[in-house]
C-alpha cells in the first residue's frame, strides 16, 4: 500500500511534468510558429489599434450598423472575459416576456412585420459571444442600414454576400455573416458614397 | 427532419466507423506490446518515465492490486490539484493575477477533474490561472482519461485470459495510454484547432477599443492545448465557461466536426479492440452495432424536438422555420454557426459518452429535447461512453444481457466462454444499483432543503430537471450542465463533489472486482446450449436490458422533470 502510494507520487510528478508542461507550452510554441495570428486570438486591428477578435462578437448599437445577436455575457452584453448563457428554460416566463420585448423592439427599428424576424435574431447565444448573425437577420437590417448611410440596398446586400461563410463542405454548420467583418467593410465603403470607395481606415490583422 | 440534418449526422458517423476501426486495433496492439509505428519515439519516452517512476511495467497485478495503484494515482493527482488551485496566487502563469479557489470550490474541481467528470462550478476565465487550467486541470484531462482506458483493458483481459489470477499492471497501462494514444492524436488536432482559430497562448487578457469605442476585456490562454484533451479524453471541462459554444473553443464548423469525432472516437475503438483481443471481431461488432442504434435513436429525436422550436414563440409570429438563410428552431442558447443540427448532435454525442462539453446551453433545450441529454446519462453513458468507462459499462450490461436471456431458457448464462455466476452477478447489480442511489437520494435531499432549492434558476418542472441533470452528470461524471442552476454554493459543492467520487470509484471497484473473478476461470467450449452473444437478436436483447434497467429506475423522476414540462410547455403553462 506505501509502496503504490510512492509510486504514484512519483508517477504525478513525472507525468505532470510531461503533461502539464511540456506538452501545453510546445504547443503554444508551435502554435505561434506556425499560425501566429490564430494563436493569438485572431485580433482585429484597424489604424493601429485592437478592435476586437474577429472570431468574438462585440455589440453594435448605432443605426448604421449591422447589429448582433442579444447577448447574455455580463452585464451588459458581449464581457468576452465572462462568456455566458442565459440559462433561461423553455417554459421561464422570464425567457418568454424579453423574448416579446425583443421582438417589439426589432418590429420598430427593422419596421418589419413579427413573422419576418428570424429566431436568431431575439434569442442570446450560448456564449454570449456569437460573432455572427444568420443571413436572414442581415438581410433583414440591410435597408436600416442602407438609409442610414445612404448607399443602395444592392451595395449592402452585396457585402453580406461577400461575408457570409457558408456550411463546411457543403455539409456542416449553418451559413453565418460575421457581425464584425462586416460592419468594418461597411465603413471602408466610405460614408455617405453610393459606391465602393478607397478604404477610410487601413484594416490590418495582427501577426500576419 | 431536415435533409441536411440526416445527411450531416450520417457523414458524421461514417466518419467516425472509419476512423475507428484501424484505431481499435492499434490500441490493440499498444496493449499486447507489439510493434507499432510509434514505438521508435515513444519507446525510449516510455522506459524514462518507468525509471523515473520506480515503476516495473512487467510485474502482473491481482485485481487488488490494480484498483489500489489505480486509487492511489487519483489520490495524489487529486491532491496535487486541490494544491494549485489554492495556491495559484502565488504561482508563475498568472498574468490575471488570480487569487485562491475558495476551499469547497477547489474540493469539488479536484474530485470533479479526478473523476473525469470536469463539472465545473466556475468559469474558467474568471477564477483558474494558466498554471492551473495546464498543470493541473488539463494534466486530469489525460491521466484520468488514461486510467478509464487502462481498467478497460485489464477488464477485457479478465474475460480473455484463462485460469490466470492477474490483470496486467495499472502503470504500464496508464503509461502506453497516454504515451500511445491521447498524447499523439492530442499534438495533432491541437494543431488543426489552433490553424482554425483555437488561441493557444500566455498572454495576458486582450483590452480592445471596440469599432463603436467601448472597452472589450478578451480573455485568452493555452486553449487548444487543452481544447483536444477535453473531448479525446471525453472530460468536457472548458477553458472557458461557454465551454465549446465558445468561439475560442470552437470557431467554426469543423473544428465542431473534429470535436465531436473526438468525443466519440476512443470509445468507438474499444469496441474494435475488445473484439479483436477476444479473438472475435464480431463480438466487438456487437457492441458497436447497440451502441450505433442507440445513438441514432437519441440524435434524431433531440434534433426533432429542437427544429420543432417553442410554441410560445410560434404564437408571437416569430419565423422559426428552417430554411437557406436561417436554421431556424429553438435557438435561445445556440450559436449561429452550428443551428440546431450541430448544436443537437453536440449534445447527445458529449452525454452518450462521459465528456460533458457542450456547444450549446443544454438548461435552454425543450423539454423533450433536453431529455435526451438526461437519458443518455442516466442509461450509464455506455453508448460508446467515456473513454474505458463506456466499454466496461457495456461489458456489464451484456453480462446482465445473458444472466436473464440464461434464466429464460433455463441454462448457465456464460460471455465470451466464461462461466456468468453467483459472484459476477452479484459485483454487476452493485454497479447498476450504485449509479441510482447516488443520483436519487442526494437529489431527494436537495428538493427538500432550502440549501438545494434556493439554486433554482428555471422555476416549476424546470427547477426539478435541473437538480435531477446536476446529480446525473456527477454520478455519471459527465459534467454538463443545466447551466442555471447555481452550483457554486457549499451545499452542491460538497455534494456533488461525493457523488462524483463515488459514481466513478464506487463502479470502477466492483467492475475490476468483476474481471479479477472471471480471470480466474476456465473457459467452457461453445457447444449446441451456448447463447450467441453476437448478432442481431443479441443486440437487441442487450438494448432492451439497458432500456428496462433505466426506465424502472428513472422514469418516476423523469416523469416529474422534462415530462411534465413538455406537457406544461404544449399546454402554453409558464413559470
Amino acid at each position: 500500500m506505501t509502496r503504490a502510494f510512492w509510486i504514484a507520487v512519483r508517477m504525478t510528478i513525472v507525468l505532470t511534468v510531461l503533461l502539464g508542461f511540456i506538452y501545453p507550452i510546445g504547443m503554444v510554441v508551435m502554435g505561434h510558429v506556425l499560425f501566429p495570428h490564430e494563436a493569438k486570438g485572431s485580433l482585429v486591428q484597424r489604424d493601429g489599434v485592437v478592435v476586437g477578435s474577429s472570431l468574438i462578437g462585440q455589440n453594435f448599437s448605432s443605426q448604421k450598423y449591422f447589429h448582433p445577436r442579444p447577448s447574455a455575457a455580463g452585464d451588459k452584453g458581449y464581457d468576452a472575459s465572462n462568456s455566458s448563457g442565459s440559462n433561461l428554460g423553455p417554459t421561464n416566463k422570464t425567457l418568454i416576456d424579453t423574448v416579446r420585448k425583443r421582438l417589439k423592439d426589432t418590429e420598430e427599428t427593422e419596421n418589419v412585420p413579427a413573422s419576418s424576424v428570424p429566431i436568431d435574431m431575439v434569442t442570446a447565444s450560448g456564449s454570449g459571444l456569437d460573432p455572427d448573425i444568420s443571413p436572414a437577420d442581415a438581410l433583414l437590417q440591410a435597408d436600416r442600414i442602407a438609409r442610414a448611410r445612404g448607399i443602395s440596398q444592392d451595395t449592402v446586400r452585396q457585402l453580406i454576400d461577400q461575408n457570409t461563410d457558408g456550411r463546411w463542405m457543403g455539409i456542416f454548420g449553418e451559413p453565418a455573416v460575421n457581425v464584425l467583418a462586416l460592419n468594418i467593410a461597411l465603413d471602408n465603403l466610405g460614408g455617405g458614397q453610393k459606391q465602393a470607395a478607397q478604404p477610410s481606415g487601413t484594416v490590418a490583422v495582427v501577426g500576419k | 427532419m431536415t435533409t441536411n440534418a440526416i445527411i450531416q449526422v450520417a457523414v458524421f458517423f461514417a466518419i467516425l466507423t472509419a476512423v475507428s476501426i484501424p484505431l481499435g486495433l492499434y490500441i490493440a496492439r499498444v496493449f499486447a506490446a507489439e510493434h507499432t509505428f510509434m514505438d521508435p519515439v515513444l519507446v525510449p519516452i516510455e522506459r524514462l518515465i518507468y525509471r523515473l517512476g520506480g515503476v516495473d511495467p512487467n510485474a502482473e497485478m491481482t485485481w487488488f492490486e490494480y484498483a489500489i495503484a489505480m486509487l492511489m494515482f487519483s489520490l495524489v493527482g487529486m491532491l496535487l490539484l486541490y494544491a494549485f488551485e489554492r495556491l495559484q496566487g502565488f504561482l508563475p502563469f498568472n498574468p490575471q493575477g488570480m487569487g485562491a479557489v475558495a476551499p469547497d470550490l477547489a474540493w469539488n474541481t479536484a474530485a470533479s477533474f479526478t473523476t473525469n467528470t470536469n463539472w465545473q462550478a466556475y468559469g474558467g476565465e474568471s477564477t483558474m490561472s494558466y498554471l492551473t487550467q495546464m498543470a493541473g486541470l488539463a494534466f486530469h484531462n489525460f491521466v484520468s482519461a488514461a486510467s478509464g482506458i487502462a481498467v478497460a483493458i485489464a477488464v477485457i483481459r479478465g474475460f480473455v485470459r484463462k485460469s490466470a489470477r492477474t490483470l496486467g499492471n495499472f502503470w504500464f497501462d496508464l503509461t502506453r495510454a497516454t504515451l500511445w494514444v491521447l498524447l499523439p492524436i492530442s499534438v495533432v488536432f491541437a494543431l488543426v484547432l489552433i490553424w482554425q482559430g483555437v488561441p493557444d497562448n500566455f498572454s495576458p487578457y486582450t483590452h480592445a477599443k471596440t469599432v463603436e469605442g467601448a472597452e472589450q476585456v478578451i480573455a485568452q490562454g493555452p486553449v487548444a492545448s487543452q481544447e483536444i484533451i477535453k473531448e479525446l479524453g471525453t472530460n468536457g471541462g472548458g477553458f472557458f465557461n461557454a465551454n465549446s459554444a465558445h468561439p475560442y473553443e470552437n470557431p467554426t464548423p469543423l473544428t465542431n466536426l473534429i470535436e465531436i469525432v473526438a468525443i466519440f472516437v476512443i470509445g468507438a475503438a474499444l469496441t474494435h479492440t475488445f473484439g479483436k483481443m477476444a479473438g472475435d471481431r464480431r463480438q466487438g461488432w456487437t457492441l458497436f452495432a447497440a451502441m450505433a442504434f442507440l445513438f441514432f435513436v437519441g440524435v434524431f429525436v433531440a434534433i426533432a424536438c429542437e427544429q420543432g422550436g417553442n410554441p410560445q414563440f410560434a404564437k408571437m409570429g416569430i419565423n422559426q422555420a428552417p430554411s437557406a438563410t436561417q436554421s431556424g428552431g429553438n435557438m435561445e442558447g445556440k450559436e449561429v454557426r452550428f443551428g440546431i443540427v450541430d448544436s443537437a448532435l453536440f449534445a447527445t454525442v458529449t452525454t452518450d459518452t462521459s465528456c460533458g462539453a457542450v456547444d450549446s446551453m443544454h438548461d435552454s433545450y425543450t423539454p423533450l429535447g433536453g431529455f435526451i441529454p438526461l437519458l443518455n446519462m442516466q442509461i450509464g453513458e455506455i453508448i460508446f461512453g467515456g473513454v474505458g468507462s463506456g466499454l466496461y459499462g457495456m461489458l456489464v450490461m451484456a453480462v446482465l444481457s445473458v444472466f436473464i436471456a440464461g434464466l429464460m431458457v433455463g441454462r448457465t448464462p456464460e460471455y465470451l466462454g466464461k462461466k456468468i455466476e453467483g459472484r459476477e452477478m452479484k459485483l454487476a447489480m452493485l454497479f447498476v444499483l450504485i449509479f441510482p442511489a447516488v443520483i436519487l437520494l442526494p437529489a431527494g435531499v436537495a428538493v427538500v432543503t432550502q440549501a438545494g432549492l434556493s439554486s433554482i434558476s428555471n422555476p416549476g418542472p424546470h427547477g426539478f430537471s435541473q437538480i435531477l441533470y446536476a446529480y446525473t452528470e456527477a454520478s455519471a461524471n459527465n459534467g454538463s450542465a443545466f447551466g442555471g442552476l447555481n452550483a457554486n454554493t457549499p451545499f452542491y459543492n460538497w455534494t456533488l463533489g461525493f457523488v462524483m467520487l463515488f459514481g466513478r470509484f464506487l463502479m470502477k471497484i466492483p467492475v475490476l472486482a468483476m474481471a479479477g473473478s472471471l480471470v480466474g476461470k476456465k473457459s467452457v467450449p461453445v457447444s449446441a446450449g451456448t447463447f450467441p452473444t453476437t448478432g442481431f437478436v443479441f443486440v437487441m436483447l442487450l438494448v432492451g436490458v439497458i432500456m428496462i434497467v433505466a426506465a424502472l429506475t428513472f422514469f418516476p423522476a423523469d416523469a416529474l422533470g422534462p415530462i411534465v414540462e413538455q406537457l406544461a410547455m404544449r399546454a402554453g403553462h409558464l413559470y
